[in-house]
């Protein structure tokens, strides 16, 4: 019959809602990338290549490995966000070998060892990331100061280490984080008061919508990983990911809300402020934890199956961040806590597997 | 406005196509020349054949006779000649003998008044006895004979009457065109299930998407003055599940592995219940049964009486044919449908749909590995988890996967339908089914 040449016979259903993996990766890569552009903004050119050097190592590296497994699994996208990962979380000024070997790192041993996409039990690009920093740990902590400072100097503190070690000094009076930065002459932009011009000037009237010190934070015109200094792009981002349910509220709202009320129980105790005292929308600005809470904490293949796992999940990042940031003498956290809790991932599976209809007995109504 | 009722854990909102076909009055199909009516179209033990090849048949004669309680009878649908007892594949993979019957001769009861029988007065088992007589199974499409549902032990108390009028297969409308244009006969058989099971409350459950069916059958049930309730659901998917129709409209569970009289309640397609009206009023077996004829690709879909046997080619060519080569023909739902690739097949019992997609719905995706996003487990009506139960059956560890809860699976299809990997989830369960009873021996 001629006209039933197409015709193909599969299992039901016959239906589809439409995604793929495919999909999904790039959607993410999609909704990161503004985020990324204002890295190469904000610290220049050669952060540019810092993030091609390390798609480029995540993809080749992917190429090879399936190529000798007989597969050939780039359309699934995955590599590239794995190496864009990588590169996001490097520092602006770092050496191009530094990147190349995380992402090697990411692929080849902690996803491709394990099987590939779907197997691996920890952030691929996290992993990467922790391994050059322990490794490089010099180079990883290097922070170039943004294009906007226009300051002479090659490096500067990152925010959440110069509060750090400023504290670890005892050297300050100040009631807060931000207050501290002002005091000691940490330079900002200007980009919350004046007017500015360039690159920053376009995101300049939203930064004048916050405080004093916190406009800079918000819109990423702070020393910091190429990737991860913008929590407005980053957000903004986000959304587009919330709406097609690529991710779910359960984990950036259970590390956020965690991570938060812990800074605000205890974080102020360091300026000896009190309880109830801490810098909540600091903390959430500074550093990496919105990359983190939006975009690694949340990847499908290392975080719980149910929502009731990914609560747990959230929550236990949420607190191990603010373990780590507060109390330990590591400025950042966002990676450890995450790949910590990564592993505990089928731990959680295992006890908050979903309730089996029909089991619950229930009352006559 | 009032939060209409629906069923509370998984399930998934298709785009529901009904618009095709939901407003096509149901037309009398041709009679086919020639009926080919397999004897294993129920679930169950198959009909035992009655006829050879020569032998001539009238319209409704019973050719294949149930071989025990879990079982139906089988009827000619048209009046002739038997051509040949063949063997064929159905759509849903069963090998069955089938009788095929040549058109010839005239009419006994189709174009002729019929009396209405006096079933007011017939004890139950009377009425029970002629469903059996009749063949009547479900034909929501799982085609589970009528009368075993109906035997209820003596003592036990039915509280529930719930005649399932969701239809929450896409595309599909032939329940709703029934519910609309057979508005009293179907009060009549609900009447008439009534006095068998002598349930203390009727439930009809509709679809919202349905507004013109649910008020035909308030109005006709404020007119006759009959103390039946029409309760409009919230549209999901698969809310026409018995299980999951129970508890949106109880609130109950039927329990694991168990049946809906162990809630007190026993659930008919409102396709059966008319299907109940025509046996025991006017005496007619099952022959016939109303069939949605639809799809993208057809130029013109419409809803049909279709007398069973009746090849799926000569409804296609009802509609007026193909606009363009089809990707997929469908007998059933496009959730839980079978796929099949022949005009010959035959409409039977468990028909109620055909339905033709278009070459870009029926689009092949490789399928690539689980990233544990847990849309599955959040899909699942049941409560289950696909992906655990895949990965056990993929490993051929059957024990685990029945641990896990392998046989509650429904095979609804809502796992599928939003795994971004396009893993075969159901077709894994199918087999994870299969392998596990062939192990058991």
């Amino acid at each position: 019959m001629e006209e039933l040449k197409h015709v193909r016979i599969t299992t039901s259903p016959h239906l589809h809602e439409g995604s793929t993996t495919g999909r999904i990766m790039l959607s993410v890569i999609v909704c990161l990338l503004p985020a990324g552009a204002w890295g190469v903004l904000t610290f220049g050119i050669y952060s540019l290549y810092v993030l091609l050097a390390s798609v480029a190592a995540a993809v080749l590296t992917e190429l090879v490995i399936a190529r000798a497994l007989g597969r050939f699994t780039l359309n699934d996208w995955s590599a590239v966000l794995t190496g864009l990962l990588v590169g996001y979380n490097m520092p602006p000024s770092v050496p191009l070998y530094i990147p190349v070997v995380a992402s090697v790192f990411a692929i080849a041993v902690v996803k491709m060892t394990f099987g590939g996409l779907g197997r691996n039990w920890m952030n691929p690009a996290l992993a990467g990331r922790v391994f050059v920093t322990f490794s490089w740990t010099g180079f990883m902590t290097t922070w170039k100061p943004p294009l906007n400072w226009g300051t002479d100097a090659t490096t500067a503190a990152s925010v959440l280490g110069f509060v750090k070690s400023a504290l670890a000094d005892a050297q300050g009076v100040a009631r807060g984080p931000v207050e501290l930065l002002a005091q000691a002459g940490y330079p900002t932009s200007g980009l919350g008061t004046a007017g500015q011009g360039g690159a920053a000037g376009l995101l300049a009237p939203i930064a004048r919508l916050f405080p004093p010190g916190y406009g800079d934070l918000f819109v990423g015109n702070v020393p910091g990983c190429i990737g991860e200094v913008s929590a407005l792009l980053l957000i903004l981002g986000s959304i587009y990911l919330f709406v097609k349910k690529i991710i779910t509220w359960e984990i950036p709202v259970a590390y956020l809300g965690t991570f938060g009320v812990l800074v605000w129980v205890f974080a102020g105790r360091s300026f000896g402020a009190g309880f109830f005292s801490g810098d909540v929308l600091f903390h959430f600005f500074a550093g990496g934890l919105m990359l983190g809470a939006l975009y690694m904490a949340t990847d499908m293949v290392s975080s719980p199956l149910t929502r009731k796992g990914m609560l747990i999940f959230g929550i236990g990042v949420g607190f191990l961040t603010f373990l780590i940031r507060i109390y330990g003498s590591y400025p950042e956290g966002v990676s450890l806590a995450i790949i910590i809790m990564n592993m505990f991932v089928p731990m959680i599976n295992r006890a908050t597997g979903p309730v089996k209809f029909g089991l619950v007995k229930e009352g006559q109504s | 406005m009032r939060k209409l009722p629906t069923f509370p854990g998984g399930g998934v909102h298709p785009h529901d196509h009904k618009g095709l076909a939901n407003q096509v009055p149901i037309r009398n199909a041709p009679v086919p020349a020639t009926a080919t009516l397999p004897m294993h179209q129920h679930m169950g033990a198959p009909a035992e054949c009655l006829v050879q090849a020569g032998d001539s048949v009238r319209e409704g004669m019973l050719i294949g006779k149930a071989t025990g309680p879990f079982s139906a009878n089988v009827h000619s649908s048209i009046p002739g000649k038997v051509k040949e007892i063949s063997e064929l594949y159905l759509p849903n993979g069963i090998r069955s003998k089938a009788v095929v019957v040549e058109f010839e001769g005239e009419f006994d009861r189709s174009g002729k008044s019929s009396e209405a029988v006096a079933w007011k007065e017939a004890v139950p088992e009377d009425l029970l006895g002629v469903i059996r007589e009749c063949g009547i199974v479900g034909l929501g499409g799982a085609t589970f004979p009528t009368p075993i549902k109906f035997s209820v032990r003596e003592g036990t108390r039915v509280e529930f009457f719930v005649v399932n009028g969701v239809e929450c297969e896409p595309f599909l409308c032939a329940d709703h065109r029934l519910l609309l244009e057979k508005t009293q006969e179907l009060l009549t058989g609900i009447e008439i299930v009534r006095r068998i099971l002598n349930p203390d409350r009727v439930v009809i459950g509709i679809e919202a998407n349905k507004p013109d069916a649910i008020e035909a059958l308030r109005t006709a049930v404020r007119e006759r003055q009959l103390d039946f309730r029409v309760t409009a659901l919230k549209v999901k998917y698969p809310q026409g599940d018995e299980k999951q129709l129970l508890k949106s409209l109880t609130g109950r569970e039927v329990p694991s592995g168990g049946l809906p009289l162990d809630i007190g309640a026993v659930v008919s397609n409102a396709g059966t219940v008319f299907a109940i009206y025509e046996a025991v009023v006017l005496r007619k077996p099952l022959i016939e049964r109303i069939v949605t004829v639809t799809g993208p690709v057809l130029a013109r879909p419409g809803n049909f009486k279709v007398r069973l046997g009746t090849p799926v080619g000569a409804l296609i060519e009802e509609c007026g044919g193909f606009t363009e080569p089809p990707g997929k023909l469908v007998a059933g739902g496009p959730m839980m449908g079978f796929a099949m690739a022949d005009l010959d097949q035959p409409v039977t019992k468990g028909t109620s749909g055909i339905l033709a997609l278009s070459r870009g719905q029926s689009r092949a995706f490789p399928e690539t590995p689980c990233i544990g996003c847990g849309r599955c487990i959040a899909a699942c009506p049941f409560g289950l988890s696909p992906t655990v139960l895949y990965k056990w059956i993929d490993h051929g560890e059957y024990e685990e996967a029945l641990a896990a809860g392998l046989m509650d699976c429904k095979e609804c299809g809502c796992c599928a339908y939003v795994c971004p990997a396009r893993i075969p989830l159901v077709q894994g369960m199918k087999l994870g089914k299969f392998m596990s009873r062939k192990k058991k021996g």
